[in-house]
């Protein structure tokens, strides 16, 4: 088949953690839209649902760290952390161990990656499926890109993977749906946390929502470190997940800063076009 | 400085129930199986949770911690500012690029 579904949303642990700490009006307002997402999610009627995340130490440390790495277990488990801070219960997640093959051994022929067949997922995966698949019944495939600890994959390869992954995803008799989670500008869990810099979101939201490869990919990672913080890094996210989407453009559902959940909540759906390659071929 | 042990400790206690359980039970038999210098014992022990930020351990694993020793989300961001303004800009890891960071 081929992608279905492609989107992306925030995953700020405060999201959940420290919900009453929000304003109930705005805070409503982005959980409804990410409900909204939900019912997208479920009326494209995927099979699978890939998560690129930007995991923060669940699993992977400098010992040992991949660029990009995707899972192939038949299940996950997830949140690592304490339940009560979270405010998401402890679950197992299902897995697509099948499908993540194929998907890997696809997206191989044009990028490198590690696989892991053991993930326990922390707020970077549960926050999303908490509001996405509350009841834990699609089969998630889990992307991790490094964007935590340095060095950190260049964006064009962010772009290049999320190509490689729509690739592999078209070649898959199964219905995909992919998101992308992630920043945008947030200093989290620093002394500046609840620092936004929304006029730098607004700008890439709107690079990103025209899918204006070349503008995205011109940011540094100096001046996203200046202008977004530390969080801002985990904009590959989206960049994958525009390179997944390549020749689409997207609908923003929910933007606003929400300084207690750290981050510029964010919400938007990919309006699904074929690929350059495949409209050549249909012409 | 040895922030990747440091950090390395804090990031196995965070995920590996095992060293929680050796934490709970036994932490000075813990910290020996890391390379440690004093003053990191020192904020791990205390805990110091400013030093360790200062030191260059990355939030995502700080916060963790910092809530294990009963530290509330904003008594947290505050332990942090705290050590900033006691023992100077972040000293290495992911947040010395930006110096200062308040």
């Amino acid at each position: 088949m081929s992608l279905v579904f492609a989107g992306v949303l925030s995953h700020a642990p405060g999201i959940t953690g420290r919900a009453n700490r929000a304003d109930p009006a705005l805070r409503d307002e982005f959980y409804a839209n990410l409900d909204r997402m939900r019912r997208a999610l479920e009326a494209a009627r995927a099979d699978a649902l890939v998560v690129i995340g930007a995991e923060h130490f669940a699993n992977f440390f400098m010992n040992n760290m991949p660029s990009l790495c995707v899972g192939m277990a038949d299940a996950y488990e997830g949140p690592i952390e304490d339940v009560e801070w979270l405010r998401i219960a402890r679950t197992r997640v299902p897995g697509a161990a099948d499908l993540s093959q194929r998907l890997i051994t696809g997206m191989m022929r044009e990028v490198d990656l590690a696989y892991a067949q053991e993930w326990k997922f922390d707020h970077g995966i549960m926050v999303p499926l908490h509001f996405l698949t509350p009841r834990y019944d699609l089969p998630v495939i889990p992307v991790n890109i490094n964007c935590q600890g340095p060095p950190l994959i260049p964006l064009a390869r962010c772009w290049a993977f999320g190509r490689a992954l729509r690739r592999a995803c078209d070649e898959s008799p199964e219905r995909i749906a992919v998101v992308g989670t992630g920043g945008i500008s947030h200093w989290p869990a620093t002394p500046d946390s609840g620092k936004i810099n929304e006029a730098w979101d607004r700008a890439f939201l709107e690079k990103f929502l025209g899918n204006r490869r070349e503008e995205l990919l011109a940011y540094t990672d100096e001046e996203t470190y200046r202008d977004a913080g530390q969080g801002g890094f985990e904009i590959r996210t989206f960049i994958a997940l525009a390179g997944c989407t390549e020749g689409s453009r997207g609908e923003l559902w929910f933007y606003a800063p929400i300084p207690i959940f750290a981050v510029g909540c964010t919400v938007a759906v990919m309006r699904l076009a074929p690929l350059a390659a495949e409209r050549a071929a249909a012409a | 400085m040895s922030l990747y042990h440091l950090q390395k400790l804090l990031y196995q206690l965070n995920r590996d129930p095992a060293v929680r359980k050796q934490y709970e039970q036994n932490f000075e038999e813990l910290l020996a199986g890391y390379e440690l210098t004093a003053e990191e014992l020192r904020a791990i022990r205390e805990p110091d949770i400013g030093l360790l930020y200062v030191m260059g351990v990355n939030g995502q694993i700080l916060m963790h911690y910092a809530a294990l020793r009963g530290f509330e989300w904003d008594a947290y961001i505050e332990a942090m500012r705290e050590g900033e303004r006691r023992y100077g800009p972040v000293r290495a890891g992911l947040y010395k690029r930006a110096g200062q960071t308040s």
